[in-house]
């Protein structure tokens, strides 16, 4: 007895061996491979995440749906709400495979986003309440999911990596809608003009916390250090966000819009931005549902979920 | 979306302007609105796949609402966007089934909406466009009937989509097939509102543009019947109880819905947006 318990251990140390030499060399783990619990548990937590926030992402967005202010922008804004839809359906997807072992399903992930156990992204806990808040998103906030989601595109969980790649391919196409609504406010009215100023006004916060605090030292935990010792990420919340300001900063002053933080400067030397911080406190509020729109937004999809309930029964009667 | 193309031609329209532009505004109305109606379910459907799915045939809706729309500028001179945006409740030709709410509250506070009468309302709706599709296909206005190609290409899916729910939900039996009968009683009572081809019907059919509302609506039966004898399913008699919105009556849920469609436009309808 005590030998087979022994050699059992044995056994599941060569599989974590096994497994680490697999992501080292750049192999792809697959749903039913071997795994160890944390490497689970983290991908598990990861996607359902990013699932979900692709579903409350929808929400702001939502608003401007029925109010977009000509044909083309209507049709345009319910593609891209729609896309944001399918982002979360395919992430769903991927953990419910992975939470299988735990006989765990979308209901199980459901009731943890509404008993506040699975966070949503903090970004999507803020108002959105002008025009230019629907051009912000897709030109911002999209833009900032590129950038982090390109993060992870070789990530060493195959589902996850190839769900990234048509995701975004497709976040590529909401930045160019996003950013032709603030191209055409940009070249338009003064009102239209302030509208964006506005917006970036608004979101300024809310974008500088959306890669994260850049070390637990600021709210107490951290994940990305589990993430990129497990091959799913390779760069830190920092770089990210130091990408993000590249990018966009210079797109932000040729629009002739002015930043926020009137602070700001690139440092030549230690070749990075040099930028106030946000109130990190501000964001544990936000990502507890303690944010401006945080209760609002989970209402509706509860309401949507208590609401159409019978819908739910009477299919699972006609399906059994 | 300024027109460049869509010339009508005289021979084709000219003896009966107003029974074009009628049948244009109809049709165009008909799908604007009721897309509206698609976009507010946005993230409140039973399932995140209907979702997607639903939001795609709204999407498909709405284009063909632009299609009908921009077929409009050519005969009235006036932007789509424009006709879409700014003509005032009177003006509205859609049925008024399509414009009521999809259920109690707003599309962002409280909204319990209703999934059996939009299964329903759709289903009903994108069958009778399917029976007027076909006889536009075969009209007299030939700009019209290449739309109507157009259009039909896409409604094959939007008729099985909703047919599918129409059907799973009734054989479900128990709660779902009681909201279903309410849901098909709730319909039926302004369904013949979307039959009805207005005050110039009459001049539309002997100008060839389209079939009579008569001859549309028995083809709705004759594709419907065999699937409500099937699922059972006693049809009530149609009626137009809440008004005739060809004629221009509408009610306060179209006077909300234009309200906030054209919110963003209103802050300046001659700014690019
Ligand atoms: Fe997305
Ligand atoms: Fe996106």
């Amino acid at each position: 007895m005590n030998e087979k318990v022994s050699s059992q251990q044995i056994t599941d140390d060569g599989q974590y061996q096994r497994f680490i030499e697999r992501i080292q060399a750049g192999e792809k783990i697959e749903a039913d491979d071997w795994m160890p619990e944390e490497y689970r548990k983290t991908l598990i937590k990861l996607i359902s995440m990013h699932g979900i926030s692709e579903i409350m992402g929808a929400l702001p967005e939502k608003e401007w749906v029925p109010k977009a202010p000509t044909l083309r922008r209507k049709l345009g804004i319910m593609a891209k709400v729609q896309d944001e839809m399918g982002h979360g359906q395919l992430l769903l997807r991927v953990a419910e495979d992975l939470m299988k072992p735990y006989g765990k399903n979308r209901e199980n992930i459901m009731e943890d986003l509404f008993s506040g156990d699975l966070k949503f992204h903090n970004v999507f806990h803020m108002e959105a309440p002008t025009w230019g808040d629907a051009g912000l998103i897709g030109w911002l906030v999209d833009g900032a999911a590129i950038i982090s989601q390109t993060n992870m595109l070789d990530a060493s969980y195959g589902p996850y990596a190839r769900a990234l790649k048509r995701i975004c391919a497709e976040e590529v196409f909401h930045a160019q809608h996003g950013e032709s609504i603030i191209m055409a406010l940009a070249e338009g009215t003064p009102e239209q003009r302030a509208m964006i100023q506005d917006s970036i006004n608004r979101w300024w916060d809310a974008l500088l916390m959306f890669f994260g605090p850049s070390d637990a030292s600021t709210t107490g935990t951290s994940k990305q250090d589990i993430t990129i010792k497990y091959g799913i990420r390779t760069k830190t919340n920092e770089e990210l966000r130091q990408d993000f300001f590249t990018k966009y900063i210079p797109r932000m002053l040729s629009l002739g819009l002015k930043l926020p933080d009137d602070t700001m400067y690139f440092d030549t030397d230690q070749q990075k931005w040099i930028y106030q911080q946000p109130d990190w406190s501000q964001f544990k509020e936000i990502i507890k549902n303690n944010g401006p729109k945080s209760k609002d937004r989970l209402r509706l999809r509860k309401i949507s979920y208590e609401t159409n309930e019978w819908v739910r029964d009477a299919l699972s009667k006609e399906i059994s | 979306m300024t027109n460049t193309t869509n010339e009508i031609n005289p021979s084709d329209s000219k003896n009966s302007p107003n029974a074009l532009h009628e049948l244009l505004f109809q049709l165009a109305d008909d799908d604007f609105i009721l897309a509206y109606r698609g976009s507010e379910w946005l993230g409140l459907a039973p399932f995140i796949e209907e979702d997607v799915a639903f939001s795609s045939i709204s999407q498909d809706t709405m284009g063909h609402a632009t299609m009908f729309y921009q077929l409009l500028e050519g005969v009235v001179a006036i932007n789509a966007n424009d006709l879409a945006h700014s003509r005032p409740l009177t003006e509205r030709r859609n049925a008024i089934l399509l414009e009521k709410v999809n259920g109690p509250g707003h599309y962002l506070v409280e909204p319990r909406y209703d999934w059996a009468f939009t299964v329903v309302r759709n289903y009903f709706y994108v069958t009778a466009k399917k029976v007027k599709m076909d006889a536009l296909k075969k009209g007299s206005y030939k700009p019209l009937a290449e739309a109507a190609v157009k259009v039909n290409l896409e409604l094959y899916y939007h008729i099985l989509h909703w047919k599918t729910w129409f059907t799973q939900l009734l054989k479900a039996g128990g709660e779902a097939r009681t909201r279903m009968i309410a849901a098909i009683e709730k319909v039926a009572e302004d369904m013949d509102g979307v039959f009805n081809l207005g005050l110039c019907e009459k001049e539309m059919v002997e100008s060839g543009f389209i079939e009579s509302e008569h001859s549309l609506k028995q083809q709705w039966l004759r594709l419907m019947n065999p699937i409500l004898d099937e699922l059972k399913v006693t049809l009530p008699p149609f009626a137009m109880k809440s008004g005739n919105g060809r004629a221009g009556e509408h009610t306060k849920d179209l006077e909300d819905a234009l309200s906030t469609l054209k919110e963003v436009y209103e802050l300046d309808p001659s700014a690019i947006w």
